[in-house]
């Protein structure tokens, strides 16, 4: 089997669903000639050519409209916003015209554009390149909204994402990209070269939207989590010594509630983890969407780890960032509450 | 005397009370504008932005180079459409104050524009419109029966209740879903045309925004990526002088026109006389060309009036002199090409009247239909579960279990 870092994953998806559907165009600010500032489109301009990987504009606004109505003339557009920092110029566009058009027209419009775009912190990027917004885009009916945390998963769901014909906001977590990353910023980096989810199949296959997966089995605790944190979350349960189970949520809209309340029903303690600030968050939602079913399994009130509600500052990283310390600590506050 | 910095407030000309006043409206005499060879280059065509392109002169006669030569015929199959378009308004308008719909937003004084654009754009080109274009839906093949059950909500209401009245939206038709926010369907048009040249194919797509929304970030976004792709699009901005209650002043309009917005990103743009029919038709077709033959967008600024109320939410004589449609340079569209119509043999007063009576009957009869299928009052009534419908392609597990929960609501009730 191939092995591939995130980036490579994200790249064999657009080619596999550029070869296998004509319809398939990739648009976004740098992503034809010189493939992206990530490399994600790195040689699909010359292999499709410029007329199906188009450099765009900086106007983030213009590309998401642009590609609307690309896929309303039947192209299947996929729109890369260079960071999910600059998403919010396209913001209107996304929620009042590519959330709804299917709604408000009764399906005779829609419009299956794909918006990727990287997310998260830990890179060094200061609070305009290190936000997770992804709560902001649950919010919205109309839209799907995924993260993957390893290669495997990003180019399955990205193939899943470009094939659905529903609107979907697919985040990447810029600082898993080349490699898994714990959470101590002190340890040297690590590849995905020798980690089971960096097995990735050459062709076409998908991951399928709206399914959670078991990340780590446990029986003592449950931890719900996404994005670069699933692998702070296993690192803090080998650190802490228990014996957690963790859920990649993988497609935060829709949630497949069942994984996570089968799990916490097991278990019976549940920590919740992302890096996006606490007040309001996505973790707000998977809080109370849990405690609804799983009420009388629960030995101790759910807890969340997230990112402090302040912007993303820039010298402070690892104060701010729900590293494997912090992680920690949150598993022991839930294994120690009656 | 020091010269310092000065903020400067928009002012319009006349508030009610006032006189009013026109002067600052520049006017070219018909059929005095030039008519450019297609392919010319945009640097050689900035007097088209800058003056008036008109064909109908104060007598009613068609004049210039701009002149279509359209038959006698075509003009009168143009004016019962026209004269359809609003006796629907006026019924609507009506129906509204009566409390029977929620709203409505009418076109009077602006009917020229949609019907002699949608008349020189081929079928199978795209159109993505504002608010005040209905005549794009009617000309396309919309029946005022379902036009009246969209504004009524009822169970043949094409938005299943979903939308506000006038926000239609017909595929047959190729014209695009009205979303209610101002200027976002034009990166829509201009994506739409990109697509139609990437496939190869030969269809443009047309999109239409007011004076006021041309501050809207989406109108540049729109302007830019259609310069720098030439994509297959007319971009037409329907200034019709007031913005609610500003005035086109406040959306920048005093210092160029909006037709020279696009100039500096290479996009010709025509200043059309808005209500004049035959000037409207022949910018569109020599526009449509110059998309279809590679030449890329240009934009088209409709001057013209709106001689009625923002909406029937809206009430004018509080911020504009009442009498000020009439003192229009322009005049009204409907008049206008009746009057050429007149002038050239082919129309009479007495025609007109009984035109107009044919189209308040049709309006009549179709308002008479629509209620059948149920109003705000009377059945039958929408099934209010269906709101959970086409919010996805497939309905995820959430939305089904929130249909279930009113569902029981609804029969607990």
């Amino acid at each position: 089997m191939p092995k591939m870092n995130m980036i490579e994953a994200i790249r064999s998806a657009h080619d596999v669903m550029m070869e296998r559907d004509s319809s398939v165009v990739v648009l976004g600010e740098d992503v034809g000639y010189f493939g992206g500032v990530f490399r994600c489109t790195d040689g699909l301009q010359r292999k499709y050519g410029e007329h199906r990987v188009i450099d765009a504009p900086i106007a983030e606004g213009g590309i998401i409209g642009a590609a609307i109505g690309m896929g309303v003339n039947g192209l299947r557009p996929v729109a890369e916003i260079q960071f999910a920092d600059y998403i919010y110029p396209g913001f209107d566009q996304i929620v009042s015209e590519l959330a709804r058009l299917r709604y408000r027209s009764c399906g005779e419009f829609f419009s299956p554009v794909t918006i990727r775009t990287p997310c998260g912190g830990g890179i060094r990027g200061g609070q305009t390149h290190s936000q997770s917004p992804e709560g902001i885009f649950t919010h919205v009916s109309g839209i799907k909204t995924v993260m993957p945390s390893n290669p495997y998963d990003a180019k399955g769901l990205l193939i899943a994402a470009i094939e659905s014909d529903d609107p979907v906001v697919f985040f990447e977590p810029k600082r898993i990209y080349n490699g898994p990353f714990d959470g101590d910023p002190d340890k040297p980096g690590v590849s995905w070269a020798n980690h089971p989810k960096g097995e990735v199949p050459e062709g076409y296959y998908t991951v399928p939207l709206g399914t959670a997966e078991v990340a780590l089995e446990g029986e003592e605790l449950t931890i719900v989590t996404y994005g670069t944190l699933v692998h702070v979350a296993i690192a803090a349960a080998a650190e802490t010594g228990v014996d957690a189970e963790v859920i990649d949520v993988r497609t935060m809209a829709p949630l497949d509630v069942k994984t996570l309340t089968d799990s916490v029903m097991k278990t019976g303690r549940c920590l919740i983890a992302h890096e996006a600030t606490r007040f309001g968050g996505y973790g707000a939602e998977l809080a109370a969407t849990i405690q609804k079913d799983c009420f009388y399994h629960l030995e101790a009130p759910i807890r969340r780890v997230a990112g402090w509600d302040t912007p993303y500052p820039h010298a402070f990283e690892w104060q701010y960032f729900p590293g494997l310390k912090r992680m920690c600590a949150g598993i022991q506050r839930v294994m120690e509450a009656e | 005397m020091i010269e310092k910095s000065r903020l400067k407030i928009p002012q319009p000309y006349a508030r009610p009370g006032d006189e009013p006043d026109f002067s600052y409206l520049e006017l070219s005499p018909a059929g005095e504008i030039d008519k450019p060879q297609i392919g010319a280059r945009t640097r050689d065509l900035e007097y088209l932005a800058n003056g008036l392109v008109r064909v109908l002169d104060d007598d009613h006669e068609a004049q210039g180079p701009w002149n279509p030569d359209l038959d006698p015929e075509k003009l009168q199959v143009a004016l019962r459409w026209m004269l359809l378009n609003r006796a629907f308004d006026d019924r609507m308008w009506q129906i509204q104050r009566q409390g029977r719909i929620s709203f409505y937003m009418q076109a009077r004084g602006e009917e020229a524009i949609s019907i002699a654009q949608g008349m020189a754009l081929r079928s199978g080109d795209m159109c993505f419109p504002s608010y005040r274009n209905q005549g794009l839906y009617m000309y396309r093949g919309m029946t005022l029966v379902d036009m009246m059950c969209q504004c009524l909500s009822n169970t043949r209401d094409m938005c299943q209740g979903r939308q506000l009245p006038i926000m239609y939206h017909s595929k047959e038709g190729n014209v695009f879903s009205i979303s209610g926010n101002l200027a976002t369907q034009y990166p829509h048009a201009v994506g739409w045309a990109m697509a139609s040249a990437l496939k190869g194919e030969d269809h443009i797509a047309a999109s239409w925004l007011g004076d006021g929304s041309t501050a809207e970030a989406d109108f540049y976004h729109a302007l830019t990526f259609a310069a720098v792709y030439q994509a297959p699009v007319i971009l037409n901005v329907v200034n019709n002088q007031w913005a609610i209650s500003t005035f086109q002043g406040t959306a920048g309009g005093e210092r160029r026109p909006f037709a020279a917005r696009g100039l500096g990103l290479g996009i010709p743009g025509l200043r059309v006389d808005g209500n004049d029919f035959l000037a409207i038709y022949a910018a569109t077709l020599w526009a449509a060309d110059h998309a279809r033959r590679g030449h890329g967008p240009t934009l088209i600024e409709h001057v013209t009036y709106r001689g009625g109320a923002h909406s029937t939410s809206d009430d004018p004589s509080k911020y504009r002199p009442k009498d000020e449609w009439d003192a229009f340079p322009l005049g009204d569209p409907v008049e206008r090409l009746k009057g050429h119509l007149i002038k050239i043999g082919a129309w009479s007063e007495k025609k007109h009247e009984k035109l107009w009576d044919e189209c308040v009957e049709e309006v009549t009869a179709a308002w008479k239909e629509a209620q059948q299928y149920g109003t705000m009052t009377e059945g039958p009534f929408l099934d209010p579960v269906t709101m959970f419908e086409d919010v996805y392609a497939e309905m995820p597990k959430n939305l089904e279990s929130q249909r279930r929960r009113l569902l029981e609501i609804l029969g607990e009730e």
